[in-house]
């Protein structure tokens, strides 16, 4: 990363190319020009051509205009885009060019026996003027950070010749330390994202920037007039001091003017509590890595929220196992559904959401913090905790969940305080959020504003309200009555349907800005490319209503940061941020005041009977609120529990699957990993209705019904619209997260749901190794009971047939599945690294995903049926299925050493390499599929179709230039990042000198923010990958298969609690 | 049929009945057989066989053609089950194709008489069997034009075919078996072709016949000649009968895979082939001998016989069977055992109950005699075998696919309208080449038939 | 024994059974002729005409040389594709492609001595050796030639700020991933693959590019490694001691094994 110092020149390239307002791109491939990226640095010319000529007409002219513009090809091509996308459709495409060349080359070759054609004509374009500090062919890695709620990742993203490609993590930034979660990793797709908007429209119609510059100034005149009255701005969490300080000087120029804000999938819960506790809003962040015992309230802390990735790097660097004699936290969970946070759990406790606080109450009671309350059903749980808190003070954590309400972080936060917490494991902060607000009132007022018709100009950016806003609301019928609505989003989304104006939005890897993380450091966003069409950030937005429209993000950010940072040499400073990727020491300090607040003070706890449903509103864990909804690679990304993808789905209990006769059946088709047919409910919540997809989901509390947001979009883009169904449908403002009072009918109707894993138990076969920290302590070899590993030398083929020199490096893998918790970052990772494409849903049914590595789910204590036990299918009840316990395990190529696929290639397209590697010649390989059929791991992926998409030009500039790019009839799979390893080999030769360990990261395992994936060379002695094959928890997937894997795991290790286990 | 008179001296006709009917001539004997290719005018019934098989055959290239366009993925195999259709039906046309090689070279170099009359258009159906088997390992990876990978030649890649691979095995043995049924089938037409060339009205077919016949004129050096290079070819084609089904069955045993990695199946591979080879052979030469009036030399005896052939390779694979399962359960290997187990409980399990009825029950019916004589009952029994040994491949390369290792990985099969139509359009392609064969070639050995007669006749003096 | 004859005319009523003494027999088949003759049934001879010749005498002869034209052309076939995938109609070996300018390595390799790396300047740090951006172009030739028509494109790119579009010479397939820099580091020279490109008024592409090309030197390297100074000489050719010298070369370079170098994966990925 040392190219990071010529980064500021580069920044400055960015700078001026953007000002020019077009995009340069170079090759995809050493020098050599990929000829579709042409057209696409041609399509910003044609967008200012285009501009051009539209200044030039007045309005009556434009759709005439666009038509004289259709002649144009490029432009043309700009406004339309039919062909698939992210999601290859099986048969709407007939017999097109592509096809028939393909006949043509099969012709060729038959004919010239050669396999391939003459060779196309390429094109060489090399630069005018290089940019100092790029070598050709070689990354550049740039600090920035991705701001996502009350939140801002830190993340380094890898450049090829101005093309970011890969998302990494920043190790400097106390937000990622060097982790990512699935969402980060997935960014760089939004950017190239083929839908999104790109170009300033008003009603549909074109406009040019300029000309958007004139009419808010114009607006602006007007608006002062009234000092602002009927001026708002409606934006979701904010924590840039850059934008916020944009806003605060708008409400200065305009007195009247209002801003609120509105986060669909984050309760006031949160910041209430605070003002419960500590009389104000305050922000609050964890120590988890000081904690010994955690308790969670609901809280997915792990995955999503701020500070997650954070979280996860300390929490697992507390379960790490060095030997039998090493400790581990404990974490008890209650939570009522699943959540890869409750799957890791030590002890997890399904509750209704809605008895969480009544847990919260009795759990105080009994720490002696008023409040008699109690649980019935649960008192023995609770002692146990209390118990295991009190032994803990000073060393234990209670974190209260996002969706929980405020009651239940009060009581957090004075739990913490009372076990003396406060200040070791859990701190205060000034709130991160640039302005903390009641985001329900607040967005309730703006309704009732618009409703009263005082609302004349209203800017909508960074949430999608007529999409997310409580159904009650009916934002759609109050926007009517704004005369001028300016909607700011990378899409032409639902709000944009209802607004006047939609200004296309710069991706954050475009545009110059800052954020603050989860404890409030301080970062730069610095572009890593110029913006591929004319967008804008929401700061230009609103400056063009201020007095001074039209100064640069650039220049903003930069004087911004001069007057905070005076003194200073500024540019000295400028560069170490930028570098950094953060603003040194900038984090809030804590804030003194332990919280006073008593349980004695609150009123009594509305209870539901036990006998109503009790509806849930959740963040999908893939797409979130909806954000992600176009983005393929989360779309097609299994969700960490129900392993399903493209769609959501009303989760029930086994339990009530039962009581209602909700199972869900295995289609022929793919069946076990693909398609499965799923009985249709009618969901009747605060009159309104939706109809759901049910799926039953084992471990979610009894009677709890989840309905995840974010699906069912009308206007996401081709990828995200019309998928799943849309649970904001049935959602109010008074039951924002739990509501009650709903029915579920069942519906003669059967949905199919693509699902990439239904099988759940391991058929009593040795594959996911799992213990507690007592049975290790006392049987270290535990994960080694009734072990059926042959000797190496049994096998038909000699050694000398795979001799691997104990001095060469001999790549292996160890994946501790104690620290792996299925957060999917891993997943995504791989996918962005490699090229992976995205089927789409109809291939996911018929069995034929594509991820290198996928994340298995198993429920142990789970008897299969061979030992007269349960089918394995999660919709057949059973009591095990109440609250399983629930294992991850990655499951990338084993890379064996005895590989069955090798053997029975006809081809050699899949061989050894002298460091062990099994590699896959994808241009030798003819798709016999043999090596798949004989991989007892299942990790080969077939092209069944041509799945990738070459025509999209936005992709092409998404591609790694290190991974062939595979086409249709080709076997695939994990390859170590084979290329990452080479390029290290190759810096190591030109030094004469040996790869260090650490050197070659491959790409899952830097995502993962658990740090369960650790790769090295094994014949090291003292590489870390070493060490822990070394430990006796090491052990083999099916090792009786003698396959000898090169990718071992370290058996899973949970720390129960003892008394829990008494009581 | 007429029954044998004047009393026959002959040990073996007095024992059974005549493999030709008795009263016959050469002369007869050639009219009849010939006068199918040269005379007979092309019936409606003959077209209407052929229109629909042709259809078939049309099929075929439409699904060919769309599988080059789009993909394998036109198909319904997908990730745990790489395989489907494609190789079955390659295992089963192979299959078929045993019988040909068997009756012509085997029975031959036994001197089984009754051979004679049905190995012609055996050996036919074996290279049209063959056919259809070799268009699948061509086409089953969607990208045909690559398959020139498998051969041995000198690459501009300066690298070879992997040899430990069973699927180079297959190139190998497939197309030798290909190229020597070939052979055999033509060397034995021969002497045919010089008398359609002699009887043919038209200068045309004269002249084709003639060509064919490489200028055949029945000397005794011809003769000489023709019957030792019969011989070795019989010779030459008899292990390969064996060779061909036991690479194929390599195809499975060498993989890992619970319920292919098994030492059992090239014996029982074999088995099975003669099986279904011989419930073809009947599927075929039932109708031919009523279409053509072919009774007298496709006798009872011939179809009792064959039916006999079914009875035994039917119980050596059922023998086979058994011993799939004891061998599961003796070796306690879990994943052998669990395959069984999902055989007789998994969601696939109706299938191998069919193919248990079709292969293993229903064909004991052939212990009685009344079923064996019974030519409704034989062909109707022959279309169940064919069944049932497709069920078999079936049950063998997808069940055994769908529930492996790692039941994460699990997952279920179901065919597309694609998977069918290829299936359908080689069959098609199949009856195309037979419709073709029985009016262009002499569907039984003239020369051997009248050498029959001469054992007949040589009785009479 | 007895024999079958294939050529009594129909009016006979087809084929007849003969036996006869199988001396005389044989005798008469030699020819037609008088094997038409000798017809017997019931022990009575009778005589016939032959049938007309269907074939012209020379069809014998036709086939006889057919099987062998068949050998012939099958070989020659053969010959034909596996030689011609290695030809440079082929290869585009040789092959001059029209470029924008017609840039003479020639003049500026051989007649000006340009160091490579003036031009190509990533070639020891990169995997590509990079194409010099116009800027590099325009260091001299803002002052020389800087009028003069051919190097128009030259100018007009740099003013109006657009790429030259060269025309590729060099093309590897993409799933190739060759490395400049490391053939550099490691003792090959420049002229091993790309020729002696200071006598190439034109740049064509000195050879095959093929994967045995690649394989001929992964497989023994020691026949084509140079001395670090040697490595951009582009007259360098290797001496008679090349043998034992590449092997001490090998050793200094450390280069990997013939295995370690023929892995799929050190050119594919």
């Amino acid at each position: 990363m040392n190219q990071r110092e010529f980064m500021d020149e580069h920044n400055h390239e960015h700078h001026h190319v953007q000002e020019r307002g077009e995009l340069r791109i170079l090759s995809a491939r050493a020098g050599a020009d990929v000829a579709a990226e042409a057209p696409l640095a041609k399509h910003a010319l044609d967008l200012a051509a285009v501009r051009g000529k539209l200044q030039a007409r007045a309005g009556k002219q434009y759709w005439r205009t666009l038509e004289e513009l259709a002649e144009d090809p490029h432009f043309t091509e700009l406004l339309q885009r039919e062909f698939p996308r992210q999601a290859p459709s099986e048969w709407d495409e007939g017999v097109d060019r592509r096809d028939f060349l393909k006949l043509m080359a099969a012709s060729l070759a038959f004919a010239g026996l050669s396999g391939c054609g003459l060779p196309p004509r390429e094109n060489i374009v090399p630069y005018v003027k290089q940019p100092e500090g790029l070598v050709l062919g070689k990354p550049l890695f740039f600090a920035t950070v991705m701001p996502f709620g009350a939140d801002a990742i830190g993340l380094l993203v890898e450049s090829h010749e101005g093309r970011p490609t890969k998302i990494e993590g920043n190790p400097d930034h106390p937000s990622s330390l060097g982790g990512t979660n699935a969402f980060a990793q997935a960014s760089v797709l939004d950017l190239y994202d083929p839908d999104r908007a790109q170009l300033t429209t008003n009603f549909g119609d074109m406009r040019s920037w300029s000309q958007f510059l004139d009419s808010a100034q114009a607006a602006a005149a007007a608006i002062k007039s009234t000092e602002g009255a009927g001026f708002r701005i409606l934006t979701g969490t904010i924590t840039s001091p850059l934008l916020a300080e944009e806003i605060q000087g708008l409400l200065k120029l305009y007195p009247k003017a209002k801003w609120h804000q509105w986060e669909p999938a984050v309760s006031d819960g949160g910041r209430e509590g605070a003002k419960l506790a500590f009389g104000r809003y305050l922000n609050t962040v964890y120590r988890v890595e000081k904690a010994d015992v955690i308790l969670s309230l609901d809280s997915d802390f792990l995955a999503v929220g701020p500070g997650n990735v954070r979280y996860m790097k300390e929490f697992f660097r507390r379960r790490k196992l060095t030997g039998p004699d090493s400790e581990m936290n404990r974490l008890y969970v209650v939570e009522p559904t699943p959540t890869v946070t409750g799957a890791t759990a030590d002890h997890r406790l399904p509750l209704r959401a809605s008895d969480v606080e009544l847990f919260a109450r009795a759990l105080a009671a009994k720490l002696g913090l008023g409040g008699g309350a109690s649980l019935p059903g649960a008192e023995k749980w609770i002692a146990a905790v209390a118990a295991d808190l009190q032994k803990h003070r000073g060393s234990s954590l209670v974190v209260a969940g996002e969706q929980q309400g405020a009651e239940v972080h009060a009581l957090a936060h004075a739990i913490n305080a009372a076990l003396g917490n406060s200040g070791v494991t859990v701190y205060q902060t000034e709130p991160v959020e640039a302005q903390p607000v009641n985001h329900l009132q607040s967005i309730t007022e703006l309704c009732a504003d618009m409703d009263a018709g005082k609302v004349d100009t209203l800017i909508i950016f960074g949430t999608n309200p007529i999409y997310t806003a409580p159904h009650d609301f009916d934002f759609a019928t109050k926007i009517t009555k704004v005369r001028n609505t300016i909607r700011v989003s990378t899409h032409f989304d639902e709000t944009a349907e209802y607004s006047q104006w939609h200004i296309a939005e710069s991706h954050f890897l475009e545009t110059w800005g800052d954020a603050r993380a989860f404890d409030g450091t301080l970062s730069v966003i610095q572009p890593l490319i110029a913006p591929l069409y004319a967008t804008h950030s929401a700061r230009e937005v609103l400056a063009a209503f201020s007095d001074k429209p039209g100064v640069s993000d650039y220049d903003a950010l930069r004087d911004r940061l001069k007057a905070a940072n005076s003194g200073a040499d500024f540019e000295k400073f400028w560069r170490k941020t930028l570098n950094d990727g953060v603003v040194a020491n900038s984090a809030f300090t804590p804030v003194a005041g332990a919280a006073k607040f008593s349980a004695d003070s609150l009123p009594p706890a509305k209870t539901i009977p036990a006998d109503q449903l009790e509806f849930i509103f959740r963040p999908d864990p893939s797409i979130y609120d909806g954000r992600f909804a176009n983005n393929g690679w989360l779309q097609e990304l299994p969700k960490p529990v129900t392993k399903l993808v493209w769609d959501n789905a009303a989760l029930v209990s086994s339990k009530t699957s039962e009581k209602l006769d909700l199972a869900h059946k295995a289609a022929s088709r793919g069946g076990e990993h693909g398609q499965i047919y799923s009985p249709v409910v009618d969901v009747s919540l605060s009159n309104s209705k939706v109809t759901a997809a049910a799926w039953t989901l084992p471990g979610q509390a009894d009677g709890v019904v989840v309905l995840p947001l974010g699906y069912g979009r009308t206007h996401a883009g081709y990828t995200g619209t019309n998928r799943g169904f849309n649970a904001y449908a049935v959602r109010v403002s008074s039951a924002l997260f739990t509501a009650t009072g709903g029915t579920l009918k069942k519906t003669d109707a059967e949905y199919s749901l693509a699902c990439t894993q239904y099988h759940f138990n391991m058929e009593g076969r040795k594959i996911l190794a799992s213990g507690t920290l007592e049975e290790y302590k006392k049987n270290p070899n535990f994960a080694h009971e009734e072990d059926e590993q042959p000797d190496k030398s049994v096998s038909l083929y000699k050694p000398q047939d795979f001799p691997y020199a104990p001095d060469k490096p001999a790549w292996a893998m160890a994946i501790d599945l104690s620290s792996c918790n299925g957060c999917n970052a891993c997943v995504v990772a791989c996918q962005s690294e490699n090229n992976i494409p995205v089927v789409g849903k109809d291939q996911v049914m018929r069995g034929r995903e594509m991820h290198w590595i996928r994340i298995d789910r198993y429920y142990t204590h789970t008897p299969s049926e061979t030992d007269g036990g349960h089918s394995g299918d999660p919709s057949e009840y059973s009591p095990a299925l109440d609250n399983p316990e629930t294992f991850f395990q990655p499951v990338p190529c084993q890379q064996c050493e005895n590989a069955p696929c090798e053997q029975v290639c006809p081809v050699g397209a899949t061989v050894h390499s002298s460091e062990g590697l099994n590699d896959m010649v994808y241009n030798r390989c003819i798709g016999t599929r043999y090596c798949s059929n004989n991989c007892p791991y299942k990790v080969r992926r077939f092209n069944f179709l041509r799945f990738q998409d070459w025509e999209t030009p936005q992709f092409k500039l998404l591609r790694n230039p290190e991974v062939t790019v595979r086409s249709r009839g080709v076997m695939e799979k994990c390859t170590y990042c084979v290329q990452r390893i080479s390029n290290v080999r190759i810096e190591a030769e030109k030094q004469n000198r040996a790869i260090r360990d650490g050197e070659i990261v491959t790409a899952c395992e830097s995502a993962c923010p658990a740090e369960a994936i650790v790769f090295g060379d094994q014949n090291d002695p003292n590489s870390r990958v070493s060490k822990l094959k070394a430990q006796q928890r090491n052990y083999t997937i099916l090792g009786e298969l003698n396959a000898r894997p090169r990718t071992t795991y370290l058996a899973a290790v949970r720390n129960p609690n003892p008394e829990m286990e008494k009581a | 049929m007429s029954v044998a008179q004047p009393p026959i001296n002959h040990p073996e006709i007095r024992r059974l009945e005549p493999v030709l009917a008795p009263g016959h001539t050469y002369e007869t004997v050639t009219a009849t057989i010939s006068d199918v290719v040269i005379k007979r005018p092309l019936g409606l019934g003959w077209f209407a066989g052929f229109t629909l098989a042709f259809t078939f055959l049309m099929v075929l290239t439409v699904a060919v053609a769309w599988l080059i366009i789009k993909g394998v993925g036109i198909w319904g195999i997908n990730v745990p089950i790489g395989w489907g259709f494609a190789i079955v039906n390659f295992v089963w046309w192979i299959g078929i194709g045993h019988a040909g090689t068997l009756i012509s070279a085997i029975l031959f170099l036994l001197n089984q008489k009754w051979r004679t009359s049905i190995n012609r258009f055996a050996e036919a159906m074996t290279l049209f069997a063959v056919a259809c088997a070799g268009i699948f390992p061509l086409i089953h990876t969607g990208r045909p034009w690559m398959a020139y990978y498998m051969f041995p030649y000198p690459s501009t890649m300066g690298i070879w075919p992997q040899f430990r691979s069973p699927l180079i095995w297959d190139v190998f043995a497939v197309s030798t078996y290909g190229t020597v049924s070939l052979l055999f089938w033509f060397v034995g037409l021969i002497p045919d072709l010089a008398t359609l060339r002699d009887r043919a009205p038209h200068k045309w077919q004269q002249m084709i016949f003639g060509a064919l016949a490489m200028g055949w004129r029945g000397s005794a050096r011809h003769w000489h000649r023709y019957q030792s290079a019969y011989m070795l070819l019989a010779g030459l084609a008899t292990p390969l009968v064996l060779s061909v089904h036991t690479v194929v069955s390599f195809d499975f045993s060498i993989a890992i895979v619970p319920g292919w990695h098994t030492t059992i199946f090239p014996p029982y591979f074999v088995a099975g082939a003669i099986y279904s080879g011989f419930a073809m052979v009947l599927t075929i030469a039932i109708p031919l001998r009523k279409a053509y009036g072919l009774e007298d030399f496709i006798t009872m005896r011939h179809l009792e016989n064959m039916a006999k052939v079914m009875l035994a390779t039917g119980l050596i694979v059922a023998y086979g069977y058994f011993f799939e399962f004891f061998m599961a359960e003796y070796s306690g290997n879990k994943f052998d055992v669990f395959l069984v187990d999902q055989r007789l409980h998994g969601p696939y399990s109706p299938y191998y109950f069919a193919l248990i009825l079709c292969n293993i029950l229903t064909p004991q019916l052939l212990w009685i005699q009344k079923v064996r004589r019974n030519i409704a009952a034989l062909f109707v029994m022959s279309l169940i075998i064919n069944t049932g040994m497709w069920l078999e491949r079936f049950v063998i390369v997808v069940i055994s696919l769908t529930r492996d290792f790692m039941p994460s990985a699990w997952g279920r099969y179901s065919a597309t309208v694609w998977d069918y139509a290829t299936f359908a359009g080689t069959l098609g392609l199949f009856t195309t080449l037979l419709f073709l064969f029985c009016r262009a070639l002499p569907a039984i050995a003239m020369a051997e038939m009248r050498e029959l007669v001469a054992h007949t006749s040589k009785d009479h003096d | 024994m007895f024999l079958v004859c294939g050529c009594i005319p129909e009016s006979f009523g087809g084929h007849y059974r003969v036996t006869v003494d199988p001396a005389k027999l044989l005798i008469a088949c030699e020819e037609p002729a008088s094997a038409a003759i000798l017809v017997v049934r019931g022990g009575t001879i009778k005589r016939n005409e032959l049938m007309p010749q269907l074939f012209h005498r020379s069809a014998n002869s036709a086939a006889r040389i057919s099987i062998l034209a068949v050998v012939i052309l099958a070989t020659l076939g053969l010959t034909v594709v596996f030689g011609g995938v290695r030809s440079p109609n082929f290869t585009n070996q040789y092959l001059i492609r029209n470029q924008p300018i017609q840039f003479s390595h020639k003049h500026h390799v051989g007649d000006d001595g340009i160091d490579c790396r003036y031009c190509h300047t990533s070639v020891e740090v990169s995997a590509t050796a990079g194409i010099p951006p116009t800027r590099t172009c325009m260091n001299c030739h803002s002052v020389l030639y800087n009028n003069v028509g051919y190097l128009a494109p030259v100018r007009e790119s740099y003013s109006t700020d657009t790429s030259i579009q060269w025309v590729k010479v060099h093309r590897l397939a993409d799933y190739v991933y060759f490395n400049h820099s490391i053939h550099v580091n490691k003792g090959i020279g420049c002229s091993t693959c790309h020729g002696q490109v200071n006598q190439m008024p034109l740049m064509f592409q000195a050879n095959t590019l093929q994967m045995q090309w690649c394989l001929d030197c992964h497989r023994n390297p020691e026949q084509n490694l140079r001395e670090k100074k040697d490595i951009f000489n582009m007259d360098w050719k290797p001496g008679p001691d090349q043998a034992e010298k590449g092997k001490l070369l090998a050793a200094q370079y450390n280069i990997r094994g013939v295995r370690e170098l023929t892995s799929c994966s050190t050119c594919h990925r």
